[in-house]
Protein backbone atom coordinates (compact mmCIF):
# COMPACT_ATOMS: atom_id res chain seq x y z
CA UNK A 1 0.00 0.00 0.00
CA UNK A 2 1.18 3.53 -0.56
CA UNK A 3 0.06 6.54 1.10
CA UNK A 4 -2.63 7.62 -0.88
CA UNK A 5 -3.17 10.98 -2.48
CA UNK A 6 -6.74 13.01 -1.86
CA UNK A 7 -9.20 11.59 -4.31
CA UNK A 8 -12.33 13.16 -3.29
CA UNK A 9 -13.55 14.31 -6.26
CA UNK A 10 -12.19 16.50 -8.63
CA UNK A 11 -8.88 16.72 -10.45
CA UNK A 12 -5.50 15.80 -8.84
CA UNK A 13 -2.22 17.14 -10.27
CA UNK A 14 0.16 14.77 -11.99
CA UNK A 15 3.33 14.86 -9.55
CA UNK A 16 6.74 15.31 -10.67
CA UNK A 17 9.77 15.13 -8.40
CA UNK A 18 12.27 15.56 -10.97
CA UNK A 19 14.99 14.84 -8.79
CA UNK A 20 13.93 12.02 -7.16
CA UNK A 21 13.00 10.29 -10.98
CA UNK A 22 16.00 11.36 -12.05
CA UNK A 23 18.01 9.52 -9.15
CA UNK A 24 15.56 6.06 -9.41
CA UNK A 25 15.47 6.04 -13.32
CA UNK A 26 19.71 6.46 -13.54
CA UNK A 27 19.90 3.68 -11.16
CA UNK A 28 17.40 2.00 -12.84
CA UNK A 29 19.51 2.34 -15.88
CA UNK A 30 22.73 1.74 -14.12
CA UNK A 31 21.33 -1.41 -12.77
CA UNK A 32 19.66 -3.12 -15.38
CA UNK A 33 22.13 -2.83 -18.16
CA UNK A 34 25.49 -3.79 -15.97
CA UNK A 35 23.23 -6.78 -14.50
CA UNK A 36 22.99 -8.37 -18.72
CA UNK A 37 27.09 -8.14 -18.85
CA UNK A 38 27.20 -4.79 -20.91
CA UNK A 39 28.05 -1.52 -20.15
CA UNK A 40 26.26 -0.03 -23.22
CA UNK A 41 23.27 1.61 -24.66
CA UNK A 42 22.40 2.47 -27.80
CA UNK A 43 19.40 5.17 -28.18
CA UNK A 44 17.29 6.21 -31.55
CA UNK A 45 17.94 10.17 -31.06
CA UNK A 46 14.87 11.98 -33.04
CA UNK A 47 15.32 15.24 -32.10
CA UNK A 48 12.21 15.51 -29.30
CA UNK A 49 11.79 15.74 -26.08
CA UNK A 50 11.79 11.56 -25.20
CA UNK A 51 14.78 10.00 -26.74
CA UNK A 52 16.62 13.03 -25.63
CA UNK A 53 15.71 12.50 -21.98
CA UNK A 54 16.51 8.73 -22.34
CA UNK A 55 19.57 9.17 -23.53
CA UNK A 56 20.74 12.06 -21.24
CA UNK A 57 19.67 10.03 -18.30
CA UNK A 58 21.88 6.97 -19.93
CA UNK A 59 24.88 9.51 -20.07
CA UNK A 60 24.52 10.58 -16.51
CA UNK A 61 24.25 6.88 -15.26
CA UNK A 62 26.38 4.98 -17.56
CA UNK A 63 28.87 7.60 -18.72
CA UNK A 64 28.61 9.08 -21.87
CA UNK A 65 30.95 7.31 -23.75
CA UNK A 66 28.56 4.32 -23.30
CA UNK A 67 25.72 6.03 -24.94
CA UNK A 68 25.81 5.55 -28.47
CA UNK A 69 22.91 7.80 -30.17
CA UNK A 70 21.73 7.37 -33.74
CA UNK A 71 20.01 10.03 -35.65
CA UNK A 72 18.35 8.48 -38.64
CA UNK A 73 16.42 10.54 -40.80
CA UNK A 74 14.19 10.23 -43.91
CA UNK A 75 14.28 12.85 -46.36
CA UNK A 76 11.23 14.33 -45.72
CA UNK A 77 12.19 14.85 -41.81
CA UNK A 78 12.59 18.11 -40.59
CA UNK A 79 16.27 19.39 -40.74
CA UNK A 80 15.31 21.09 -37.32
CA UNK A 81 14.71 17.46 -35.87
CA UNK A 82 18.28 16.71 -36.76
CA UNK A 83 20.12 20.27 -35.17
CA UNK A 84 17.68 19.48 -31.65
CA UNK A 85 19.56 15.98 -32.06
CA UNK A 86 23.02 17.30 -32.36
CA UNK A 87 22.21 19.88 -29.66
CA UNK A 88 21.63 16.71 -27.12
CA UNK A 89 24.67 14.73 -28.82
CA UNK A 90 26.81 18.00 -27.72
CA UNK A 91 25.09 18.67 -24.61
CA UNK A 92 25.47 15.44 -23.37
CA UNK A 93 28.91 14.53 -24.93
CA UNK A 94 27.25 10.91 -26.28
CA UNK A 95 28.65 8.96 -29.22
CA UNK A 96 26.53 9.37 -32.00
CA UNK A 97 26.23 8.10 -35.67
CA UNK A 98 23.71 9.13 -38.88
CA UNK A 99 22.32 6.63 -40.48
CA UNK A 100 20.00 7.98 -43.36
CA UNK A 101 17.19 5.58 -44.21
CA UNK A 102 15.46 7.18 -47.40
CA UNK A 103 17.33 4.87 -49.57
CA UNK A 104 15.76 1.51 -47.84
CA UNK A 105 12.32 3.00 -47.24
CA UNK A 106 12.11 4.38 -50.91
CA UNK A 107 13.45 1.30 -52.67
CA UNK A 108 10.45 -0.64 -50.76
CA UNK A 109 8.02 1.68 -51.37
CA UNK A 110 8.71 2.30 -55.43
CA UNK A 111 7.28 -1.70 -55.28
CA UNK A 112 4.03 -0.28 -53.12
CA UNK A 113 3.59 3.52 -54.54
CA UNK A 114 0.08 3.90 -53.01
CA UNK A 115 1.05 3.20 -49.48
CA UNK A 116 -0.63 5.83 -47.20
CA UNK A 117 1.22 8.00 -44.51
CA UNK A 118 0.27 5.21 -41.81
CA UNK A 119 2.11 2.49 -43.45
CA UNK A 120 5.23 4.57 -44.41
CA UNK A 121 5.00 6.13 -41.17
CA UNK A 122 5.44 2.48 -39.96
CA UNK A 123 7.78 1.06 -42.02
CA UNK A 124 10.18 3.52 -41.29
CA UNK A 125 9.87 3.55 -37.33
CA UNK A 126 10.25 -0.57 -38.03
CA UNK A 127 13.61 0.27 -40.49
CA UNK A 128 14.65 2.58 -37.26
CA UNK A 129 14.39 -0.44 -34.98
CA UNK A 130 16.58 -2.99 -37.02
CA UNK A 131 19.65 -0.22 -37.35
CA UNK A 132 19.17 -0.38 -33.70
CA UNK A 133 19.08 -3.67 -33.36
CA UNK A 134 21.72 -4.25 -35.69
CA UNK A 135 24.22 -1.40 -33.80
CA UNK A 136 23.33 -3.28 -29.91
CA UNK A 137 24.99 -6.13 -31.32
CA UNK A 138 28.04 -4.17 -33.07
CA UNK A 139 28.57 -2.00 -29.93
CA UNK A 140 27.73 -4.66 -27.49
CA UNK A 141 25.14 -2.84 -26.09
CA UNK A 142 21.44 -3.14 -25.19
CA UNK A 143 18.76 -0.71 -27.07
CA UNK A 144 17.15 2.15 -25.00
CA UNK A 145 13.15 2.45 -25.26
CA UNK A 146 12.32 6.39 -25.56
CA UNK A 147 8.03 5.57 -25.48
CA UNK A 148 6.47 7.50 -22.77
CA UNK A 149 3.60 6.21 -20.44
CA UNK A 150 1.09 8.48 -22.39
CA UNK A 151 2.07 6.94 -25.66
CA UNK A 152 2.20 3.77 -24.34
CA UNK A 153 -1.47 3.31 -22.87
CA UNK A 154 -2.82 5.17 -26.10
CA UNK A 155 -0.92 3.19 -27.98
CA UNK A 156 0.55 5.53 -30.21
CA UNK A 157 3.14 4.00 -31.38
CA UNK A 158 4.64 1.51 -34.00
CA UNK A 159 4.77 -2.21 -32.46
CA UNK A 160 7.85 -3.49 -33.56
CA UNK A 161 9.12 0.22 -34.13
CA UNK A 162 10.02 2.59 -31.82
CA UNK A 163 7.59 0.86 -28.82
CA UNK A 164 10.38 -1.55 -29.19
CA UNK A 165 13.47 -1.72 -26.86
CA UNK A 166 15.49 -3.65 -23.85
CA UNK A 167 14.61 -1.21 -21.44
CA UNK A 168 12.74 2.15 -21.26
CA UNK A 169 13.73 4.71 -18.44
CA UNK A 170 10.45 6.64 -19.00
CA UNK A 171 7.98 4.22 -20.05
CA UNK A 172 6.16 4.99 -16.86
CA UNK A 173 5.87 8.80 -16.89
CA UNK A 174 3.24 10.51 -18.73
CA UNK A 175 4.59 13.32 -21.40
CA UNK A 176 3.69 16.12 -18.79
CA UNK A 177 6.22 14.20 -16.14
CA UNK A 178 9.51 14.52 -19.18
CA UNK A 179 8.64 17.63 -19.77
CA UNK A 180 9.46 18.36 -16.25
CA UNK A 181 12.42 16.06 -16.24
CA UNK A 182 13.77 17.39 -19.37
CA UNK A 183 14.09 20.72 -17.76
CA UNK A 184 15.36 19.53 -14.77
CA UNK A 185 18.46 17.62 -16.42
CA UNK A 186 19.42 20.11 -18.55
CA UNK A 187 17.44 19.26 -22.06
CA UNK A 188 18.03 22.42 -24.57
CA UNK A 189 14.79 24.36 -23.95
CA UNK A 190 13.89 24.19 -28.11
CA UNK A 191 13.69 21.03 -27.80
CA UNK A 192 11.01 20.59 -24.41
CA UNK A 193 9.26 24.46 -25.77
CA UNK A 194 8.78 22.51 -29.03
CA UNK A 195 5.22 20.61 -30.38
CA UNK A 196 5.69 17.13 -30.12
CA UNK A 197 6.00 15.72 -33.53
CA UNK A 198 7.01 11.88 -34.45
CA UNK A 199 8.38 13.53 -37.90
CA UNK A 200 7.22 10.63 -40.30
CA UNK A 201 5.94 13.31 -42.37
CA UNK A 202 6.29 17.15 -43.02
CA UNK A 203 4.00 19.19 -40.64
CA UNK A 204 2.66 16.34 -38.40
CA UNK A 205 2.11 17.38 -34.73
CA UNK A 206 1.37 14.37 -32.24
CA UNK A 207 -1.83 17.02 -31.03
CA UNK A 208 -2.93 17.42 -34.55
CA UNK A 209 -3.10 13.81 -35.10
CA UNK A 210 -4.53 12.92 -32.08
CA UNK A 211 -6.94 15.64 -31.58
CA UNK A 212 -6.15 16.20 -27.99
CA UNK A 213 -3.48 17.86 -26.00
CA UNK A 214 -1.21 15.86 -23.93
CA UNK A 215 -1.71 18.20 -20.61
CA UNK A 216 -5.25 17.33 -21.23
CA UNK A 217 -5.06 13.39 -21.87
CA UNK A 218 -2.12 13.51 -19.30
CA UNK A 219 -4.66 14.90 -16.28
CA UNK A 220 -7.76 12.63 -17.22
CA UNK A 221 -4.89 9.76 -17.96
CA UNK A 222 -3.72 9.59 -14.16
CA UNK A 223 -6.64 10.06 -13.10
CA UNK A 224 -8.59 6.60 -14.96
CA UNK A 225 -5.06 4.39 -14.91
CA UNK A 226 -3.22 5.33 -12.00
CA UNK A 227 -6.08 6.92 -9.67
CA UNK A 228 -8.46 4.38 -10.85
CA UNK A 229 -11.40 7.29 -11.10
CA UNK A 230 -14.46 5.55 -12.33
CA UNK A 231 -17.04 7.01 -15.67
CA UNK A 232 -19.11 8.71 -12.90
CA UNK A 233 -15.94 10.43 -11.35
CA UNK A 234 -14.37 11.86 -14.35
CA UNK A 235 -17.06 13.36 -15.73
CA UNK A 236 -17.87 14.83 -12.33
CA UNK A 237 -14.11 16.12 -13.02
CA UNK A 238 -15.12 17.61 -15.63
CA UNK A 239 -14.14 15.50 -18.44
CA UNK A 240 -15.86 15.87 -20.71
CA UNK A 241 -18.07 12.29 -21.24
CA UNK A 242 -16.78 11.96 -25.67
CA UNK A 243 -13.07 12.53 -24.48
CA UNK A 244 -13.29 9.91 -22.00
CA UNK A 245 -15.12 7.74 -24.51
CA UNK A 246 -12.85 8.14 -27.08
CA UNK A 247 -9.66 7.70 -24.68
CA UNK A 248 -11.13 4.85 -22.78
CA UNK A 249 -11.32 3.21 -25.95
CA UNK A 250 -7.81 4.52 -27.46
CA UNK A 251 -6.50 2.21 -24.22
CA UNK A 252 -8.69 -0.39 -24.56
CA UNK A 253 -8.15 -0.92 -28.15
CA UNK A 254 -4.49 -0.62 -27.97
CA UNK A 255 -3.88 -3.45 -25.36
CA UNK A 256 -2.32 -5.91 -27.98
CA UNK A 257 0.34 -3.54 -28.77
CA UNK A 258 1.37 -4.05 -24.78
CA UNK A 259 1.44 -7.43 -24.76
CA UNK A 260 3.55 -10.40 -26.08
CA UNK A 261 1.77 -12.18 -29.07
CA UNK A 262 -0.97 -14.73 -28.03
CA UNK A 263 -0.45 -17.79 -27.92
CA UNK A 264 -2.66 -21.14 -28.37
CA UNK A 265 -2.21 -23.22 -25.38
CA UNK A 266 -1.80 -26.92 -25.59
CA UNK A 267 0.72 -27.73 -22.95
CA UNK A 268 0.98 -27.79 -19.58
CA UNK A 269 2.77 -24.69 -19.18
CA UNK A 270 2.62 -22.39 -22.15
CA UNK A 271 5.26 -18.94 -21.94
CA UNK A 272 4.09 -16.63 -19.61
CA UNK A 273 0.64 -18.05 -18.92
CA UNK A 274 2.18 -20.90 -16.35
CA UNK A 275 5.91 -20.94 -17.10
CA UNK A 276 6.51 -17.64 -15.47
CA UNK A 277 10.19 -16.38 -14.71
CA UNK A 278 11.25 -12.91 -14.51
CA UNK A 279 13.27 -11.59 -17.02
CA UNK A 280 15.93 -10.91 -14.95
CA UNK A 281 16.37 -14.48 -14.14
CA UNK A 282 19.51 -15.19 -13.08
CA UNK A 283 20.98 -12.03 -13.28
CA UNK B 1 21.40 -6.41 27.23
CA UNK B 2 24.14 -3.94 24.86
CA UNK B 3 24.99 -5.37 21.54
CA UNK B 4 26.06 -3.93 17.98
CA UNK B 5 23.39 -4.91 14.95
CA UNK B 6 24.34 -4.55 11.29
CA UNK B 7 21.38 -4.14 8.29
CA UNK B 8 23.34 -5.73 5.47
CA UNK B 9 21.28 -3.37 2.19
CA UNK B 10 22.33 -5.50 -0.42
CA UNK B 11 21.07 -6.37 -4.11
CA UNK B 12 21.36 -10.01 -4.61
CA UNK B 13 20.96 -11.51 -7.91
CA UNK B 14 17.62 -13.36 -9.13
CA UNK B 15 17.60 -16.94 -8.67
CA UNK B 16 21.57 -17.28 -7.82
CA UNK B 17 21.97 -18.64 -4.52
CA UNK B 18 25.53 -19.46 -4.60
CA UNK B 19 26.24 -15.81 -5.57
CA UNK B 20 24.43 -14.77 -2.86
CA UNK B 21 25.90 -16.54 -0.42
CA UNK B 22 29.64 -15.25 -1.17
CA UNK B 23 27.68 -11.54 -0.52
CA UNK B 24 26.33 -12.62 2.47
CA UNK B 25 29.41 -13.97 3.87
CA UNK B 26 32.02 -11.25 2.39
CA UNK B 27 29.17 -8.50 3.79
CA UNK B 28 29.32 -10.62 7.14
CA UNK B 29 33.11 -10.32 7.48
CA UNK B 30 32.64 -6.52 6.88
CA UNK B 31 29.81 -6.26 9.39
CA UNK B 32 32.36 -7.88 12.18
CA UNK B 33 35.13 -5.59 10.83
CA UNK B 34 32.92 -2.90 12.36
CA UNK B 35 32.22 -4.58 15.66
CA UNK B 36 28.45 -5.98 15.10
CA UNK B 37 27.44 -8.68 16.57
CA UNK B 38 24.01 -9.39 14.68
CA UNK B 39 23.73 -8.91 10.75
CA UNK B 40 20.64 -8.72 9.34
CA UNK B 41 20.07 -9.64 5.36
CA UNK B 42 16.78 -8.53 3.94
CA UNK B 43 14.24 -10.58 2.96
CA UNK B 44 14.63 -13.61 0.24
CA UNK B 45 17.87 -12.08 0.19
CA UNK B 46 19.20 -15.57 -0.78
CA UNK B 47 17.39 -15.96 -3.77
CA UNK B 48 15.81 -12.82 -5.07
CA UNK B 49 12.40 -11.21 -4.37
CA UNK B 50 10.24 -11.57 -7.68
CA UNK B 51 11.20 -15.46 -7.87
CA UNK B 52 7.75 -17.01 -10.04
CA UNK B 53 8.33 -20.13 -11.10
CA UNK B 54 11.86 -20.30 -9.47
CA UNK B 55 10.74 -20.52 -6.03
CA UNK B 56 11.02 -24.81 -6.06
CA UNK B 57 14.59 -24.68 -7.75
CA UNK B 58 15.94 -22.06 -5.13
CA UNK B 59 14.28 -23.33 -1.93
CA UNK B 60 16.66 -24.59 1.00
CA UNK B 61 15.47 -27.50 3.45
CA UNK B 62 16.56 -26.75 6.49
CA UNK B 63 19.27 -29.26 6.23
CA UNK B 64 20.55 -28.06 3.54
CA UNK B 65 24.76 -27.77 2.98
CA UNK B 66 23.93 -23.98 1.95
CA UNK B 67 21.80 -23.03 5.53
CA UNK B 68 24.85 -25.45 7.00
CA UNK B 69 26.97 -22.48 5.42
CA UNK B 70 25.17 -20.06 7.32
CA UNK B 71 25.37 -21.82 10.51
CA UNK B 72 28.69 -21.53 10.25
CA UNK B 73 28.76 -17.74 9.26
CA UNK B 74 27.24 -17.18 12.76
CA UNK B 75 29.64 -18.67 14.80
CA UNK B 76 30.53 -15.91 17.41
CA UNK B 77 27.33 -13.84 16.65
CA UNK B 78 24.34 -13.78 15.07
CA UNK B 79 22.81 -13.75 11.55
CA UNK B 80 19.30 -13.36 9.69
CA UNK B 81 19.32 -14.86 6.67
CA UNK B 82 16.25 -14.44 4.14
CA UNK B 83 15.50 -17.31 2.02
CA UNK B 84 12.96 -19.87 0.68
CA UNK B 85 12.35 -22.59 2.97
CA UNK B 86 11.20 -26.34 1.67
CA UNK B 87 9.45 -28.22 4.34
CA UNK B 88 9.17 -31.89 4.00
CA UNK B 89 5.81 -32.20 2.68
CA UNK B 90 7.15 -29.84 0.05
CA UNK B 91 5.09 -26.64 0.71
CA UNK B 92 7.39 -23.82 0.35
CA UNK B 93 7.85 -20.30 2.55
CA UNK B 94 9.09 -17.31 2.42
CA UNK B 95 11.32 -17.63 5.74
CA UNK B 96 13.85 -15.69 7.93
CA UNK B 97 16.16 -18.03 10.17
CA UNK B 98 18.21 -16.18 12.90
CA UNK B 99 21.15 -18.48 13.50
CA UNK B 100 23.19 -17.60 16.26
CA UNK B 101 26.59 -19.27 17.30
CA UNK B 102 26.24 -22.34 14.65
CA UNK B 103 22.70 -22.81 15.58
CA UNK B 104 19.43 -21.92 14.27
CA UNK B 105 17.62 -20.29 16.81
CA UNK B 106 14.10 -19.94 15.48
CA UNK B 107 12.52 -19.30 11.73
CA UNK B 108 9.92 -17.48 10.82
CA UNK B 109 7.48 -17.94 7.99
CA UNK B 110 5.71 -15.20 6.23
CA UNK B 111 2.18 -14.97 7.62
CA UNK B 112 0.94 -12.44 5.14
CA UNK B 113 1.98 -12.80 1.86
CA UNK B 114 1.00 -10.05 -0.66
CA UNK B 115 -1.00 -11.05 -3.65
CA UNK B 116 -2.02 -7.38 -5.10
CA UNK B 117 -0.57 -5.00 -6.88
CA UNK B 118 3.02 -5.97 -8.36
CA UNK B 119 2.64 -9.07 -5.53
CA UNK B 120 1.89 -12.55 -6.13
CA UNK B 121 2.92 -14.29 -3.11
CA UNK B 122 0.21 -16.15 -2.47
CA UNK B 123 0.16 -17.84 -6.06
CA UNK B 124 3.58 -19.11 -5.03
CA UNK B 125 3.98 -19.59 -1.01
CA UNK B 126 2.01 -21.12 1.57
CA UNK B 127 1.33 -19.13 4.52
CA UNK B 128 3.23 -19.04 8.00
CA UNK B 129 1.11 -19.84 10.80
CA UNK B 130 2.72 -18.27 13.95
CA UNK B 131 3.79 -14.71 14.77
CA UNK B 132 5.89 -15.25 18.01
CA UNK B 133 9.08 -14.09 19.60
CA UNK B 134 12.02 -16.50 20.78
CA UNK B 135 14.82 -16.44 22.99
CA UNK B 136 18.12 -15.10 22.00
CA UNK B 137 21.76 -14.69 23.68
CA UNK B 138 21.11 -10.53 22.41
CA UNK B 139 17.65 -11.00 24.21
CA UNK B 140 13.95 -11.57 23.49
CA UNK B 141 13.66 -11.00 20.25
CA UNK B 142 10.87 -11.67 17.28
CA UNK B 143 11.30 -11.44 13.00
CA UNK B 144 8.18 -10.24 10.75
CA UNK B 145 8.55 -10.27 7.57
CA UNK B 146 7.54 -6.88 5.61
CA UNK B 147 3.87 -7.22 4.61
CA UNK B 148 3.73 -8.65 8.01
CA UNK B 149 4.87 -5.54 9.79
CA UNK B 150 1.66 -4.02 8.09
CA UNK B 151 -0.88 -5.53 9.94
CA UNK B 152 -1.02 -3.54 13.69
CA UNK B 153 -2.37 -7.21 14.65
CA UNK B 154 1.17 -8.67 13.96
CA UNK B 155 3.65 -6.28 15.90
CA UNK B 156 0.94 -6.08 18.79
CA UNK B 157 1.38 -9.87 19.08
CA UNK B 158 5.08 -9.92 19.35
CA UNK B 159 5.12 -7.04 21.50
CA UNK B 160 2.73 -8.84 24.38
CA UNK B 161 4.62 -12.51 23.57
CA UNK B 162 7.91 -10.04 25.55
CA UNK B 163 10.02 -8.97 22.03
CA UNK B 164 12.11 -5.88 22.96
CA UNK B 165 14.04 -6.29 19.49
CA UNK B 166 11.73 -6.57 16.43
CA UNK B 167 13.63 -7.18 13.11
CA UNK B 168 11.61 -7.12 10.10
CA UNK B 169 13.64 -8.03 6.98
CA UNK B 170 11.77 -6.61 4.17
CA UNK B 171 11.73 -6.41 0.33
CA UNK B 172 9.93 -3.17 -0.24
CA UNK B 173 9.41 -1.57 -3.84
CA UNK B 174 9.53 1.89 -4.12
CA UNK B 175 6.36 3.71 -5.55
CA UNK B 176 4.75 6.62 -5.91
CA UNK B 177 6.31 9.77 -6.52
CA UNK B 178 4.77 12.80 -4.90
CA UNK B 179 6.32 16.48 -5.82
CA UNK B 180 6.77 17.86 -1.73
CA UNK B 181 8.90 14.23 -0.72
CA UNK B 182 11.79 13.32 -0.93
CA UNK B 183 11.33 9.82 -1.47
CA UNK B 184 8.61 8.36 -2.31
CA UNK B 185 5.31 7.73 -0.89
CA UNK B 186 6.13 3.79 -0.04
CA UNK B 187 9.30 4.92 1.79
CA UNK B 188 7.43 7.76 3.53
CA UNK B 189 4.77 5.34 5.21
CA UNK B 190 7.57 2.76 6.02
CA UNK B 191 9.36 5.09 8.03
CA UNK B 192 5.95 6.50 9.52
CA UNK B 193 4.88 2.85 10.63
CA UNK B 194 8.63 1.92 11.84
CA UNK B 195 8.71 4.95 14.06
CA UNK B 196 5.02 4.26 15.12
CA UNK B 197 5.46 0.71 16.58
CA UNK B 198 8.75 1.31 18.10
CA UNK B 199 7.29 4.17 20.33
CA UNK B 200 4.17 2.83 20.95
CA UNK B 201 5.16 -0.59 22.08
CA UNK B 202 8.27 0.57 23.32
CA UNK B 203 10.45 -2.11 21.71
CA UNK B 204 13.38 -1.72 19.01
CA UNK B 205 12.98 -2.09 15.32
CA UNK B 206 15.47 -3.40 12.91
CA UNK B 207 14.04 -3.00 9.42
CA UNK B 208 16.56 -4.58 6.44
CA UNK B 209 15.10 -3.48 3.21
CA UNK B 210 17.10 -4.12 -0.04
CA UNK B 211 18.55 -2.49 -3.12
CA UNK B 212 18.89 -3.10 -6.57
CA UNK B 213 16.60 -3.87 -9.17
CA UNK B 214 14.31 -6.54 -10.77
CA UNK B 215 12.23 -6.41 -14.06
CA UNK B 216 12.61 -2.49 -13.53
CA UNK B 217 10.90 -2.83 -10.05
CA UNK B 218 13.49 -0.87 -7.74
CA UNK B 219 13.79 -1.47 -3.63
CA UNK B 220 14.46 1.71 -1.94
CA UNK B 221 16.61 0.63 0.34
CA UNK B 222 16.56 3.03 3.30
CA UNK B 223 17.05 0.74 6.35
CA UNK B 224 16.95 1.72 10.10
CA UNK B 225 17.29 1.46 13.23
CA UNK B 226 15.16 2.83 15.84
CA UNK B 227 14.93 3.11 19.22
CA UNK B 228 11.81 2.60 21.98
CA UNK B 229 11.50 6.40 21.70
CA UNK B 230 11.33 6.30 17.72
CA UNK B 231 14.80 7.93 17.64
CA UNK B 232 16.88 6.45 14.48
CA UNK B 233 20.08 5.03 15.65
CA UNK B 234 21.03 4.74 12.08
CA UNK B 235 19.76 4.85 8.64
CA UNK B 236 21.28 3.66 5.14
CA UNK B 237 20.92 5.35 1.95
CA UNK B 238 17.80 5.28 -0.16
CA UNK B 239 17.83 3.35 -3.35
CA UNK B 240 21.53 1.89 -3.39
CA UNK B 241 23.51 -0.67 -1.66
CA UNK B 242 24.88 0.05 2.02
CA UNK B 243 25.31 -1.34 5.60
CA UNK B 244 24.49 0.58 9.01
CA UNK B 245 25.85 -0.47 12.26
CA UNK B 246 24.84 0.68 15.36
CA UNK B 247 25.08 -0.44 19.15
CA UNK B 248 21.31 -2.00 20.94
CA UNK B 249 20.73 -1.62 24.56
CA UNK B 250 17.78 -3.36 25.31
CA UNK B 251 17.46 -1.91 28.95
CA UNK B 252 16.47 1.70 26.72
CA UNK B 253 13.16 -0.07 26.36
CA UNK B 254 13.03 -0.12 30.60
CA UNK B 255 12.58 4.06 30.37
CA UNK B 256 9.88 4.35 27.54
CA UNK B 257 7.57 1.39 29.56
CA UNK B 258 8.03 3.07 32.43
CA UNK B 259 6.76 6.78 30.96
CA UNK B 260 4.21 5.15 29.22
CA UNK B 261 3.31 1.28 30.70
CA UNK B 262 1.15 1.16 27.26
CA UNK B 263 1.44 -3.31 27.10
CA UNK B 264 1.68 -3.59 30.71
CA UNK B 265 -2.03 -2.01 30.92
CA UNK B 266 -3.17 -3.33 28.12
CA UNK B 267 -6.24 -5.79 28.69
CA UNK B 268 -5.75 -9.27 26.70
CA UNK B 269 -9.28 -10.65 28.07
CA UNK B 270 -11.38 -7.83 26.33
CA UNK B 271 -9.23 -7.80 22.86
CA UNK B 272 -9.60 -11.69 22.90
CA UNK B 273 -13.54 -11.21 24.28
CA UNK B 274 -14.06 -8.52 21.25
CA UNK B 275 -12.14 -10.87 18.45
CA UNK B 276 -14.43 -13.62 19.12
CA UNK B 277 -17.84 -11.71 19.06
CA UNK B 278 -16.18 -10.00 15.45
CA UNK B 279 -15.23 -12.97 14.54
CA UNK B 280 -18.11 -14.84 14.99
CA UNK B 281 -20.83 -12.32 14.26
CA UNK B 282 -18.52 -12.34 10.58
CA UNK B 283 -18.72 -15.95 10.65
CA UNK B 284 -22.46 -16.13 11.07
CA UNK B 285 -23.39 -14.41 7.51
CA UNK B 286 -22.63 -11.04 7.64
CA UNK B 287 -21.19 -7.65 9.45
CA UNK B 288 -24.21 -5.70 11.27
CA UNK B 289 -21.23 -3.47 12.27
CA UNK B 290 -22.97 0.05 13.83
CA UNK B 291 -26.06 -1.80 15.45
Amino acid sequence: MVASRDTSGGRVPIPTNPALLRRVLTGFVANEVRKVGVERVVVGLSGGVDSAVSAMLAAAALGPTNVLAIKMPYRTSSPESLEHADAVIAVAGIESLQVDITPQIDAYFARFPDADNMRRGNKMARERMTILYDHSARWRALVLGTSNKTELLLGYGTLYGDMASALNPIGDLYKTQVWALARAIGVPPEIVDKEPSADLWSGQTDEAELGFGYREVDALLYLMVDLRYSRAELLAARFAAPFVERVSGMVRGSQFKRRLPVIAKVSARTIDRDFRYARDWGR
Amino acid sequence: MEFVVAVAQVNPRLGDVEFNLDLYEERVRAARARGADLVVFPELSLSGYFLKDMVSTVALRIDAPEIARLRTLSRGGAIVAGFVEETADYRFFNSAAYLEDGEIRYVHRKAYLPTYGLFDEGRYFARGDRIRSFATQRGQSAMLICEDFWHPSAVYLVALDHALLVICPSSSPLRGVSDDREQDDNARYWELLIRMYAQTYALFVVYANRAGFEDGVGFWGGSEIVDPTGARLAKAKYYEEDMIVAPVNLKAARRQRLAAPLLRDEDLDLTIHELVRIRDRQGAGGDDAGK
